[in-house]
Formats: structure tokens, sequence, C-alpha cells
């Protein structure tokens, strides 16, 4: 994924040799990837490849075991998973995690941690989820799927954040719903927050990333600008043809 | 306190402006009152099951003090804690410390007096037991995170070594702790005789239950602690130390137990370094009844189990033994996670 | 041969085979090495915890389950026998049919309880336990007409049995045969055979794949076993022989009561010892039994002397009283279960 970026500007993430283990297994063996400032960025793979892991280690929820994270300018590896939120990645996790005994609004309100929600920048938010809008104070675990994806989303962006983590974000969704999204992710394109996004919906990400990594057996197997893949057939034949077709 | 969450499933493009239909889950509410008046037949005369009615109230606000924290404790971190009772049974002989050198000022038959020196023990039971839950977090609990049978192990040998530092600090004989003087007797309310301490009890369970649903509903804490319970990763996630949040539940929560203690002790008018271990069943049937990690349903379970015991020990006093255990029994065939499951465990 | 005895389960440390050969030899002789009845008196004790303590650690160490009921079943067996010559007379076939009643009513409980509660977590399982337990002994202990209340009931045993009889005319070694030197060796061989067979249990087949459960519970799901299949059998078989254990301490006491048999008190030595002596490794079960009934019987009167030379020193003297044993236990506790899990023996084998 290294692509033509600004000089002197170190990308916003760097993952160097990473390597997890969760009890006794080795599940990330050694991971490179660069993620640079701006845009989408997308990690694809098929299922049980390690992308979630991925995600999870930078998070600091499982803890690597080697090699190196840095973001934005500081090592993060050794950091608590509060840390690694506080220096400015959010995280939309695979199960969305709302909290559903919480409204919406309270599950916004807790992922506002400078304290009160900015209203404008709410205001932008309904611009595309109006769902949220409409719902602000049910609780979120009445709301259906499609709802839940964006209290997740909304989440993650109700204040700025440099890197958003998102996995999986159209899982289960109907179509319309990720016309939806896609929407939305072309708005969060505009601001200068950087999208880690995984992905098995090919079609979703081709509309979406600017770069693209893949995965397979804990390590990235392919690199490059999400350009090049989505032209060269024999490319996403070969990476990901097995495990995509059966997902489109 | 709400119904687990539907499963997500795919939506059509209509479903956005669909409203959700919120369904309040409120079976278990209606448990309480069903009991009362199912009994009241059964008993067969007004002013008995309002005694008694009014006497498992009294017993079982004073078991959900007790036990909330041990709840909350649970949900939070899945941290079961053996040795809750002990900090019941300190919170009890902590209170002597001023009901003894203030016992003339019990015997004045004034109820602000004895309300003030009330207030002055459980103040300083709550700061007592608060402490100790804070440090006994840190030193007895920090160390075996995550592993449950050790967990099971320490907390049960941290609550033998209590009970023994209790008899060696207060010795080994029982301490008699007679009531206050205003609290003594009972009122008439038609033919029904209502102990005023136990009408004291239920006043402050009541407030207990309060501030503790405000402070969840209505408090950033609150609203974390209430997530923690649902997923704590995701709380770290999103930037809250989540360990924190816990020792001041756990502080919390054992300063409610100390609470809790005071209220029982006096109940009981003698206390015991063993008398927290003995309501340590109690808090277990309760916090399993209502759902392990609901504040709720613990507060149900206690007044369920309560009038269930009051009413047993009118109708068929050998049944009271067990009637625990068959509650217990019932409820879980009924709803096996508990009456208000938590989603996390 | 011996090593067939022992199922293939050795010591593992040189320290450690003197000690249980010490304890063994103990044991065994204890009627001639010893005189009076207080020495005897903690012998069959030591026999009887022994049994007691290894069927919990078949639980506890073995498959990872935290139970609070084992004196339940302790109570069952011994209520079982004692209230039948109690009420019989004192026949062998009444204390046999008695102990019969006792192991059915330990096996259908056993059962009830592990299918309600061990589908669920360790947790759920320590604390339904423990309110089952409990809700037990105030049963035993109020249904006076029944089972004598809280003062229990003494009774007579079969003739052989009693301190009346006399085997041989003369004493041997010291000290006459009567029904309570041959009550011990009772005690001693069921408890040796129970001890043996609990042994080869741990280290069948069916002992490794409890292990594995314990190790890790969705591994052995996933290689085929069905877990709770497993653990509900293990449940049974150490509430079996805790109530033979309660069948074998009824006999020696002549008596059943509460506080003796279904108390909590029993349910936090039976912990102390396991975990003191070392889970998982069914020998912590022999050393920290006899450390245990050793120190409760002659520890305290350690203390009391040194309480009464501190009298006068405001905490320490209080701490020193021998009824405050249970505080240094309790400490001792703690610390094994942070520094050496495996206790005393594992201790032993480590170095
Ligand atoms: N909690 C866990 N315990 C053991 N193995 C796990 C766990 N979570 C994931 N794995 C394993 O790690 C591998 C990668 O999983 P994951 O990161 O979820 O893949 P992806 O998100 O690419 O589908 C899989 O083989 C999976 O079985
Ligand atoms: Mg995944």
């Amino acid at each position: 994924m290294v692509q033509a970026q600004p000089p002197m500007s170190e990308p916003l993430l760097t993952l160097n040799a990473m390597h997890t283990h969760i009890g006794q297994f080795h599940i990330l063996q050694g991971v490179d990837m660069v993620v640079p400032r701006g845009g989408v960025s997308a990690l694809l793979g098929r299922n049980g490849a390690g992308k979630t892991t991925t995600l999870r280690t930078i998070m600091g929820l499982w803890p690597a075991s080697q090699g190196s994270i840095r973001f934005d300018g500081k090592e993060i590896g050794k950091l608590t998973t509060p840390a690694i939120a506080q220096s400015g990645i959010a995280y939309v996790p695979e199960s969305m995690a709302i909290f559903s005994a919480l409204t919406v609004k309270e599950n916004l309100y807790l992922a506002a941690r400078e304290g009160e929600m900015d209203s404008v920048r709410l205001e932008w938010i309904f611009g595309f989820f109006p769902a949220l809008k409409k719902f602000w104070n049910y609780p979120a675990g009445n709301l259906s799927g499609g709802q839940k994806q964006m209290v997740a989303i909304a989440r993650a962006i109700v204040e700025p954040r440099k890197l958003l983590l998102i996995d999986e974000p159209t899982k289960g969704l109907a179509p319309a719903i990720v016309h939806n999204l896609i929407a939305a992710f072309r708005e969060l394109k505009t601001t200068d927050t950087t999208i880690l996004l995984v992905e098995q919906n090919f079609s979703f990400v081709s509309a979406l990333a600017d770069h693209v990594a893949v995965m397979d057996d804990g390590r990235i197997v392919h690199a490059g600008a999400m350009r090049d893949l989505a032209e060269d057939q024999k490319l996403q034949q070969r990476l990901l043809g097995l495990s995509l077709d059966s997902h489109q | 306190m709400h119904p687990s969450a539907t499963t997500a499933t795919p939506v059509t493009a209509t479903a956005p402006d669909a409203l959700p239909q919120v369904p309040h889950d409120i079976a278990p509410l209606l448990l309480v009152p069903l009991l009362a008046l199912l009994m009241l037949p059964l008993v067969g005369s007004l002013p008995i099951w309002i005694t008694l009615t009014v006497a498992g109230l009294a017993m079982g606000m004073m078991i959900f003090i007790m036990a909330s924290g041990l709840t909350l404790i649970f949900g939070l971190m899945g941290v079961l804690n053996f040795g809750h009772g002990a900090f019941v049974s300190v919170g009890a002989f902590t209170a002597t410390l001023v009901f003894l050198p203030l016992r003339g000022w019990l015997e004045v038959d004034s109820l602000l007096l004895n309300l003030g020196v009330l207030g002055l023990a459980i103040l300083l039971a709550m700061l007592v037991t608060g402490i100790l839950g804070w440090a006994f977090e840190r030193v007895i609990i920090q160390p075996v995170y995550g592993q449950h049978l050790k967990q099971i192990l320490i907390t049960t040998g941290g609550m033998i070594v209590a009970e023994q530092l209790i008899n060696v600090i207060w010795g080994a004989e029982q301490i008699p702790l007679p009531l206050p003087a205003s609290f003594r007797g009972a009122f008439l309310l038609g033919d029904a005789a209502i102990e005023k301490y136990r009408l004291i009890a239920v006043i402050v369970g009541l407030t207990v239950f309060a501030v503790m649903f405000l402070v969840l509903n209505r408090t950033k804490i609150g609203l974390l602690i209430r997530a923690g319970v649902e997923n704590r990763e995701m709380v770290e996630a999103l930037g809250y130390r989540i360990r924190r949040l816990f020792v001041l539940v756990f502080a919390a929560g054992s300063a409610l137990a100390g609470l809790g203690g005071v209220m029982w002790g006096l109940y009981k008018e003698t206390l015991t370094a063993a008398m927290g271990g003995e309501t340590m069943v109690m808090i277990f049937i309760v916090i399993i009844i209502g759902g392990l990690g609901s504040v709720g349903g613990c507060f149900i379970g206690s007044l369920l189990m309560a009038l269930v015991v009051n009413y047993a020990g009118f109708l068929a006093p050998k049944l009271a033994l067990v009637s625990n255990i068959l509650l217990m029994i019932t409820v879980l065939l009924w709803r096996p996670a508990g009456l208000y499951p938590v989603a996390q465990h | 041969m011996l090593k067939h005895l022992l199922s293939d389960d050795l010591p593992r440390s040189r320290f450690l085979t003197v000690l249980l050969v010490l304890i063994l030899f103990g044991l065994a002789f204890a009627p001639f090495i010893t005189s009076g009845a207080r020495p005897l008196n903690t012998a069959a004790t030591i026999c009887v915890y022994i049994v007691l303590v290894a069927s919990y650690d078949l639980l506890l160490g073995y498959t990872g389950i935290v139970s609070f009921a084992h004196t339940m079943f302790f109570g069952i067996g011994a209520y079982g026998i004692g209230l039948g010559l109690a009420s019989a007379g004192p026949f062998w076939w009444i204390a046999f049919s008695g102990l019969l009643c006792a192991l059915l009513l330990t096996i259908l409980l056993a059962l009830i309880v592990g299918l309600f509660a061990l589908r669920v977590r360790a947790i759920f399982y320590a604390m339904i336990t423990l309110a089952v337990a409990s809700s037990f002994a105030v049963l035993a202990s109020q249904l006076s007409d029944l089972t004598g209340g809280e003062d229990g009931k003494t009774f007579s045993v079969p003739a052989l049995l009693s301190p009346s009889f006399h085997l041989f005319e003369n004493e041997v070694f010291g000290r006459i045969i009567d029904g309570k030197v041959i009550t011990y060796y009772l005690v001693f061989g069921v408890a040796l055979m129970l001890f043996l067979f609990l042994l080869r249990v741990v280290n069948s087949p069916f002992g490794r794949v409890l292990q594995a459960i314990r190790e890790n519970e969705f591994r052995a799901e996933a290689l085929g076993y069905q877990t709770i299949y497993y653990r509900i059998a293990a449940n049974c078989l150490a509430a079996l022989v805790a109530a033979l254990a309660g069948a074998l301490m009824a006999l020696w006491l002549r008596y059943v009561g509460p506080k003796t048999m279904l108390g909590f008190e029993v349910m936090t030595d039976i912990l102390l010892i396991v975990v003191i002596g070392g889970m998982g490794t069914m020998y912590g079960a022999v050393v920290g039994a006899a450390l245990f009934m050793l120190a409760q019987n002659y520890l305290k009167t350690l203390m009391l002397q040194a309480s009464s030379a501190l009298v006068g020193v405001p905490f320490l003297a209080e701490a020193l009283h021998p009824d405050r044993w249970m505080l240094w236990l309790g400490v001792m506790f703690v610390v094994s279960v942070y520094c050496f899990p495996a206790g005393i023996v594992g201790k032993l084998r480590s170095t």
C-alpha cells in the first residue's frame, strides 16, 4: 500500500512485523502494513484471514506479541486500549457492540469524551443517518441491524478522530442500507479523517477505497492502489477469487 | 434493565422509517404485587397480611442493599466476590463504634436524635467498608483478574481472614445491639401492627434504590457502568479506563454492603462475625434470581424472596426452611438466566 | 506392583515420598505407637479427611469445579448410617441399608444439582451449591424428629465395633484390641482403598479428559467430548466418595450432628486442606489432611502458650489465641493461592 504520498509526511499508521497470539494460537504472523493519511484504505481477505485480529491488535484488545505499531508518529504497541483510543483512533467492531440498554443519544453521549456533543456535528451526522435523529431517545437495542450499524459508526465520528477502524460494516445488511452507507462514507471522505475499512464486499470497497491491502493466513499478501486491483481481473481472481465470489 | 437486544436482521429499504416498538419486559415487575395479592386469601386476615407484607418488604429492602453492590460488581467485571459478606459484618461492627459510645443518646426517646446517631453510624460504616473495598480490590482481586477459580478461592479466603480479624478486634463474643428507643415497638394501622424499624428499613431501602436508579440512568458514570456491564471492551475502545470505574464500583458496592450490615445488625439486634457469611446465601440466591448483573432484577428478587419467606413462615413453617431454594428453582425454570438476564457473560 | 497400586502416579519427590511413607506408617500403626483415645481419634479423623479432601480434589483440582456442597454429601453418608443404626438397632444389615439409601440420595442430588447448574458457568455452580448445601444443613438441624436437630444423635454400632468388645484377652503391643481399634482399622482400610481408587480414576483416560476440560473446555469440546457429561460424572463420583467418607466418620464417632457433618466450617476445612496441600495432586489431600489435623490438635496448645505469654500485648495476644488459628490458616490459604497454586506437594515436586 506504499503509495505516492506527500514527501516528508510519515504515514498515519505503520504496522511493522506485527505478531499476535491468542492463547497458544499464533494468529498474526508478521503483518506489515502502511495506512497513508487521508482517504480510505481497505483491508480484504477471506474469512479467518486475520483482519479482525489485526484491528483488535491495533486497538490493544489483543496484545501484539512482537513488532511495532506506529500511529501519528508515536509507538502505540504497548499502550492500553483507552490510551490508544485517546490518541485519536475510533473503532467500529464487527459485532457493532452498541450498548443496547442505552438510548441512541446515550450511546453517542458516551462516545463524546470531551463532554457535550457538538450540535452542528450532530446535524451533519443526522444528514446522512436520519434514522438516528428519529430514534434519538429509543433504546438502541430495539433498532434494526442497519440502524445499529449507523449508531456504531456515528459513535466513532461524533467527535473528530484521526483514524477510524471499521470492521465489515455491510455484513448482513440489505443493499438499500449499503447504498446509504456508501453515501455516508463518501461524506466522511471529505473530512480529514482516515478510514481503515475491513470488508468482504468487493463492490462496496471498490466504490470507496483509495488503497488496498489483502491478507491471508495472518500475513499481508498484496498491497497497492485500489484502482490497480479494480482494473486487474486476473489479480482479483488470484487474490480474492476463491473467497469473494461467494460473497458477491 | 432492558430486555436483550433483538438480533441483527437484514432490513428492507423501508425499515429505517418504521418506528421500532418498545417491548418493555414488565412480567417480572408484576411478580411482587401478584404474589402479595395471591397470599391475601391464603393468609385469610387482612391485618396479619399487612404485617407479613411489611415485614417481607423490610427484609427484602435490607437484602437488596446488601446484594445490589455484589450484582453490579459481577456485572461490570465478571468478578464474583465470595467475601462480600465480610463487608456486611465489618459495616455492622463499625457501627458499634458510634452506637456504643453514644448509648445514652439512643436511650433518649427522640426520633431526631436517634436518626442522627443512626446516620452517623451509617456514614462511618460506609466510609470504612468503602475504603476497605477499595483496598480489597487493589490487593486481593486485581492479581487474579479473569481467573474465576482463583477468584472464588481467594475471596473465600479473604472472608475467612476477615471474620477472624473481626474476632481479634472486637472479641469473639456476640455484641448486643439494641434498637434506639424511638425505633422500638410498633404502631397500629387499623388492626395491623407495623414495627417502626421495619418502616425505617423500607424507607432506607427505597432511598438506596432511587439513588442507584438515578445515578445509573442520569449520570455519565452511571451510563458508563451500564455500558460496561453490557460490553466492557467497547467502553475501553471509547477511551475510558474501565479499571478505574471498577474500583469505584467495588468500593461503592462494599460501602452498600456496609450499610446493609448496619441495618441488618439492628434488625437482628445482635452482632456476630459470622453474620455476613450467613447472609451470603440469601444474597447469592437473590442475585441469581434477578439475573447476575441486573440491579432491577436484584431489587425484585430481594422483595420476592423475603415475602415468600415471611408468608411461608406463617402458612407452613417447615416449608419456610427451603422456600428460598424452591423460589430460585421456580424462577430459573421460568427464566434460566434470571428475571433480567444481562448480555455479556 | 507398588507402581501399579499407585496407578503409575508416583510422588515424584524424595522428600514427599518420605513424608507419605511416614504418614502411611503412622496411620497404619497408630493404635500401637500411641496410647489413649485422643491420638487414635486424630488418626481416624485424618483417614476420613484424606478421603473427603481427595474426592474434593477430583472436583476442584482435576475438573476445575468449585462446589460448596461437598459437606452435604459427607453429611448424607453420615446421617444415612447414623439414623439407621439409631432407629433400628446396631446391626450390620441396618448399617449397610442405611448406607445404601444414603448413596442413592447422594447420586440423585448430585445428578440434579449437576444437571441444573453445571451446564452454566463455574461461578454459577459455586453459588448454587452454596445455597443448596446451606438449605440442607438448615433442614437437618430443624427437622429434629428425624435427625435429632442441633444436638444430633448418638447410636450404638454392631457389637464387633463397639468399645466393649475385646478381640483377645491380653494386650497386643501394649494396647487392648477392642472394638475401637477394630473400627479404626476398618476406617483405615476403607480409606486407603478409596484413596487408591481415586488415584486410579484421575490417572485413567476418564481422568485425563477431565483435566483436558479444566485446561481448555472449548478445545475439549472441539475434540468431540461432551464436557457436560464428564463434569456431571465427576461430580457424582466425588459426591459418592464423600458420602462414604461421611459414613466412616459416623461409624467412628458413633454420632451424627449438623455441626460436625454438615457445617460450613467443614467445607472451609476441606477448601483449606486441598489448597494448602496442593490442588490437582491427590497426594496433597494426604499431606494436607495430616498436617491440618495435627495442627488443629496440637498447634493450638502451642498457641495457647504463646498467647498467655503475650497477655497484655494488645493485638498479638488476641491474634495468637487458640480460637484464632483459622486466621493464620486463612492467611496461609490466600498466600498459597497466589504464590504456590500447587500447594505443598507442588512446592516439594518443584524443588
Ligand atoms: N478468540 C479466539 N480464540 C482463538 N482463535 C481465534 C479467536 N479469534 C479468532 N481466532 C482465529 O484467528 C483467525 C483469524 O480470525 P479473524 O481475525 O477473526 O479473521 P477475519 O476477521 O479475517 O475473518 C481465525 O483462524 C480464527 O479462528
Ligand atoms: Mg472478521
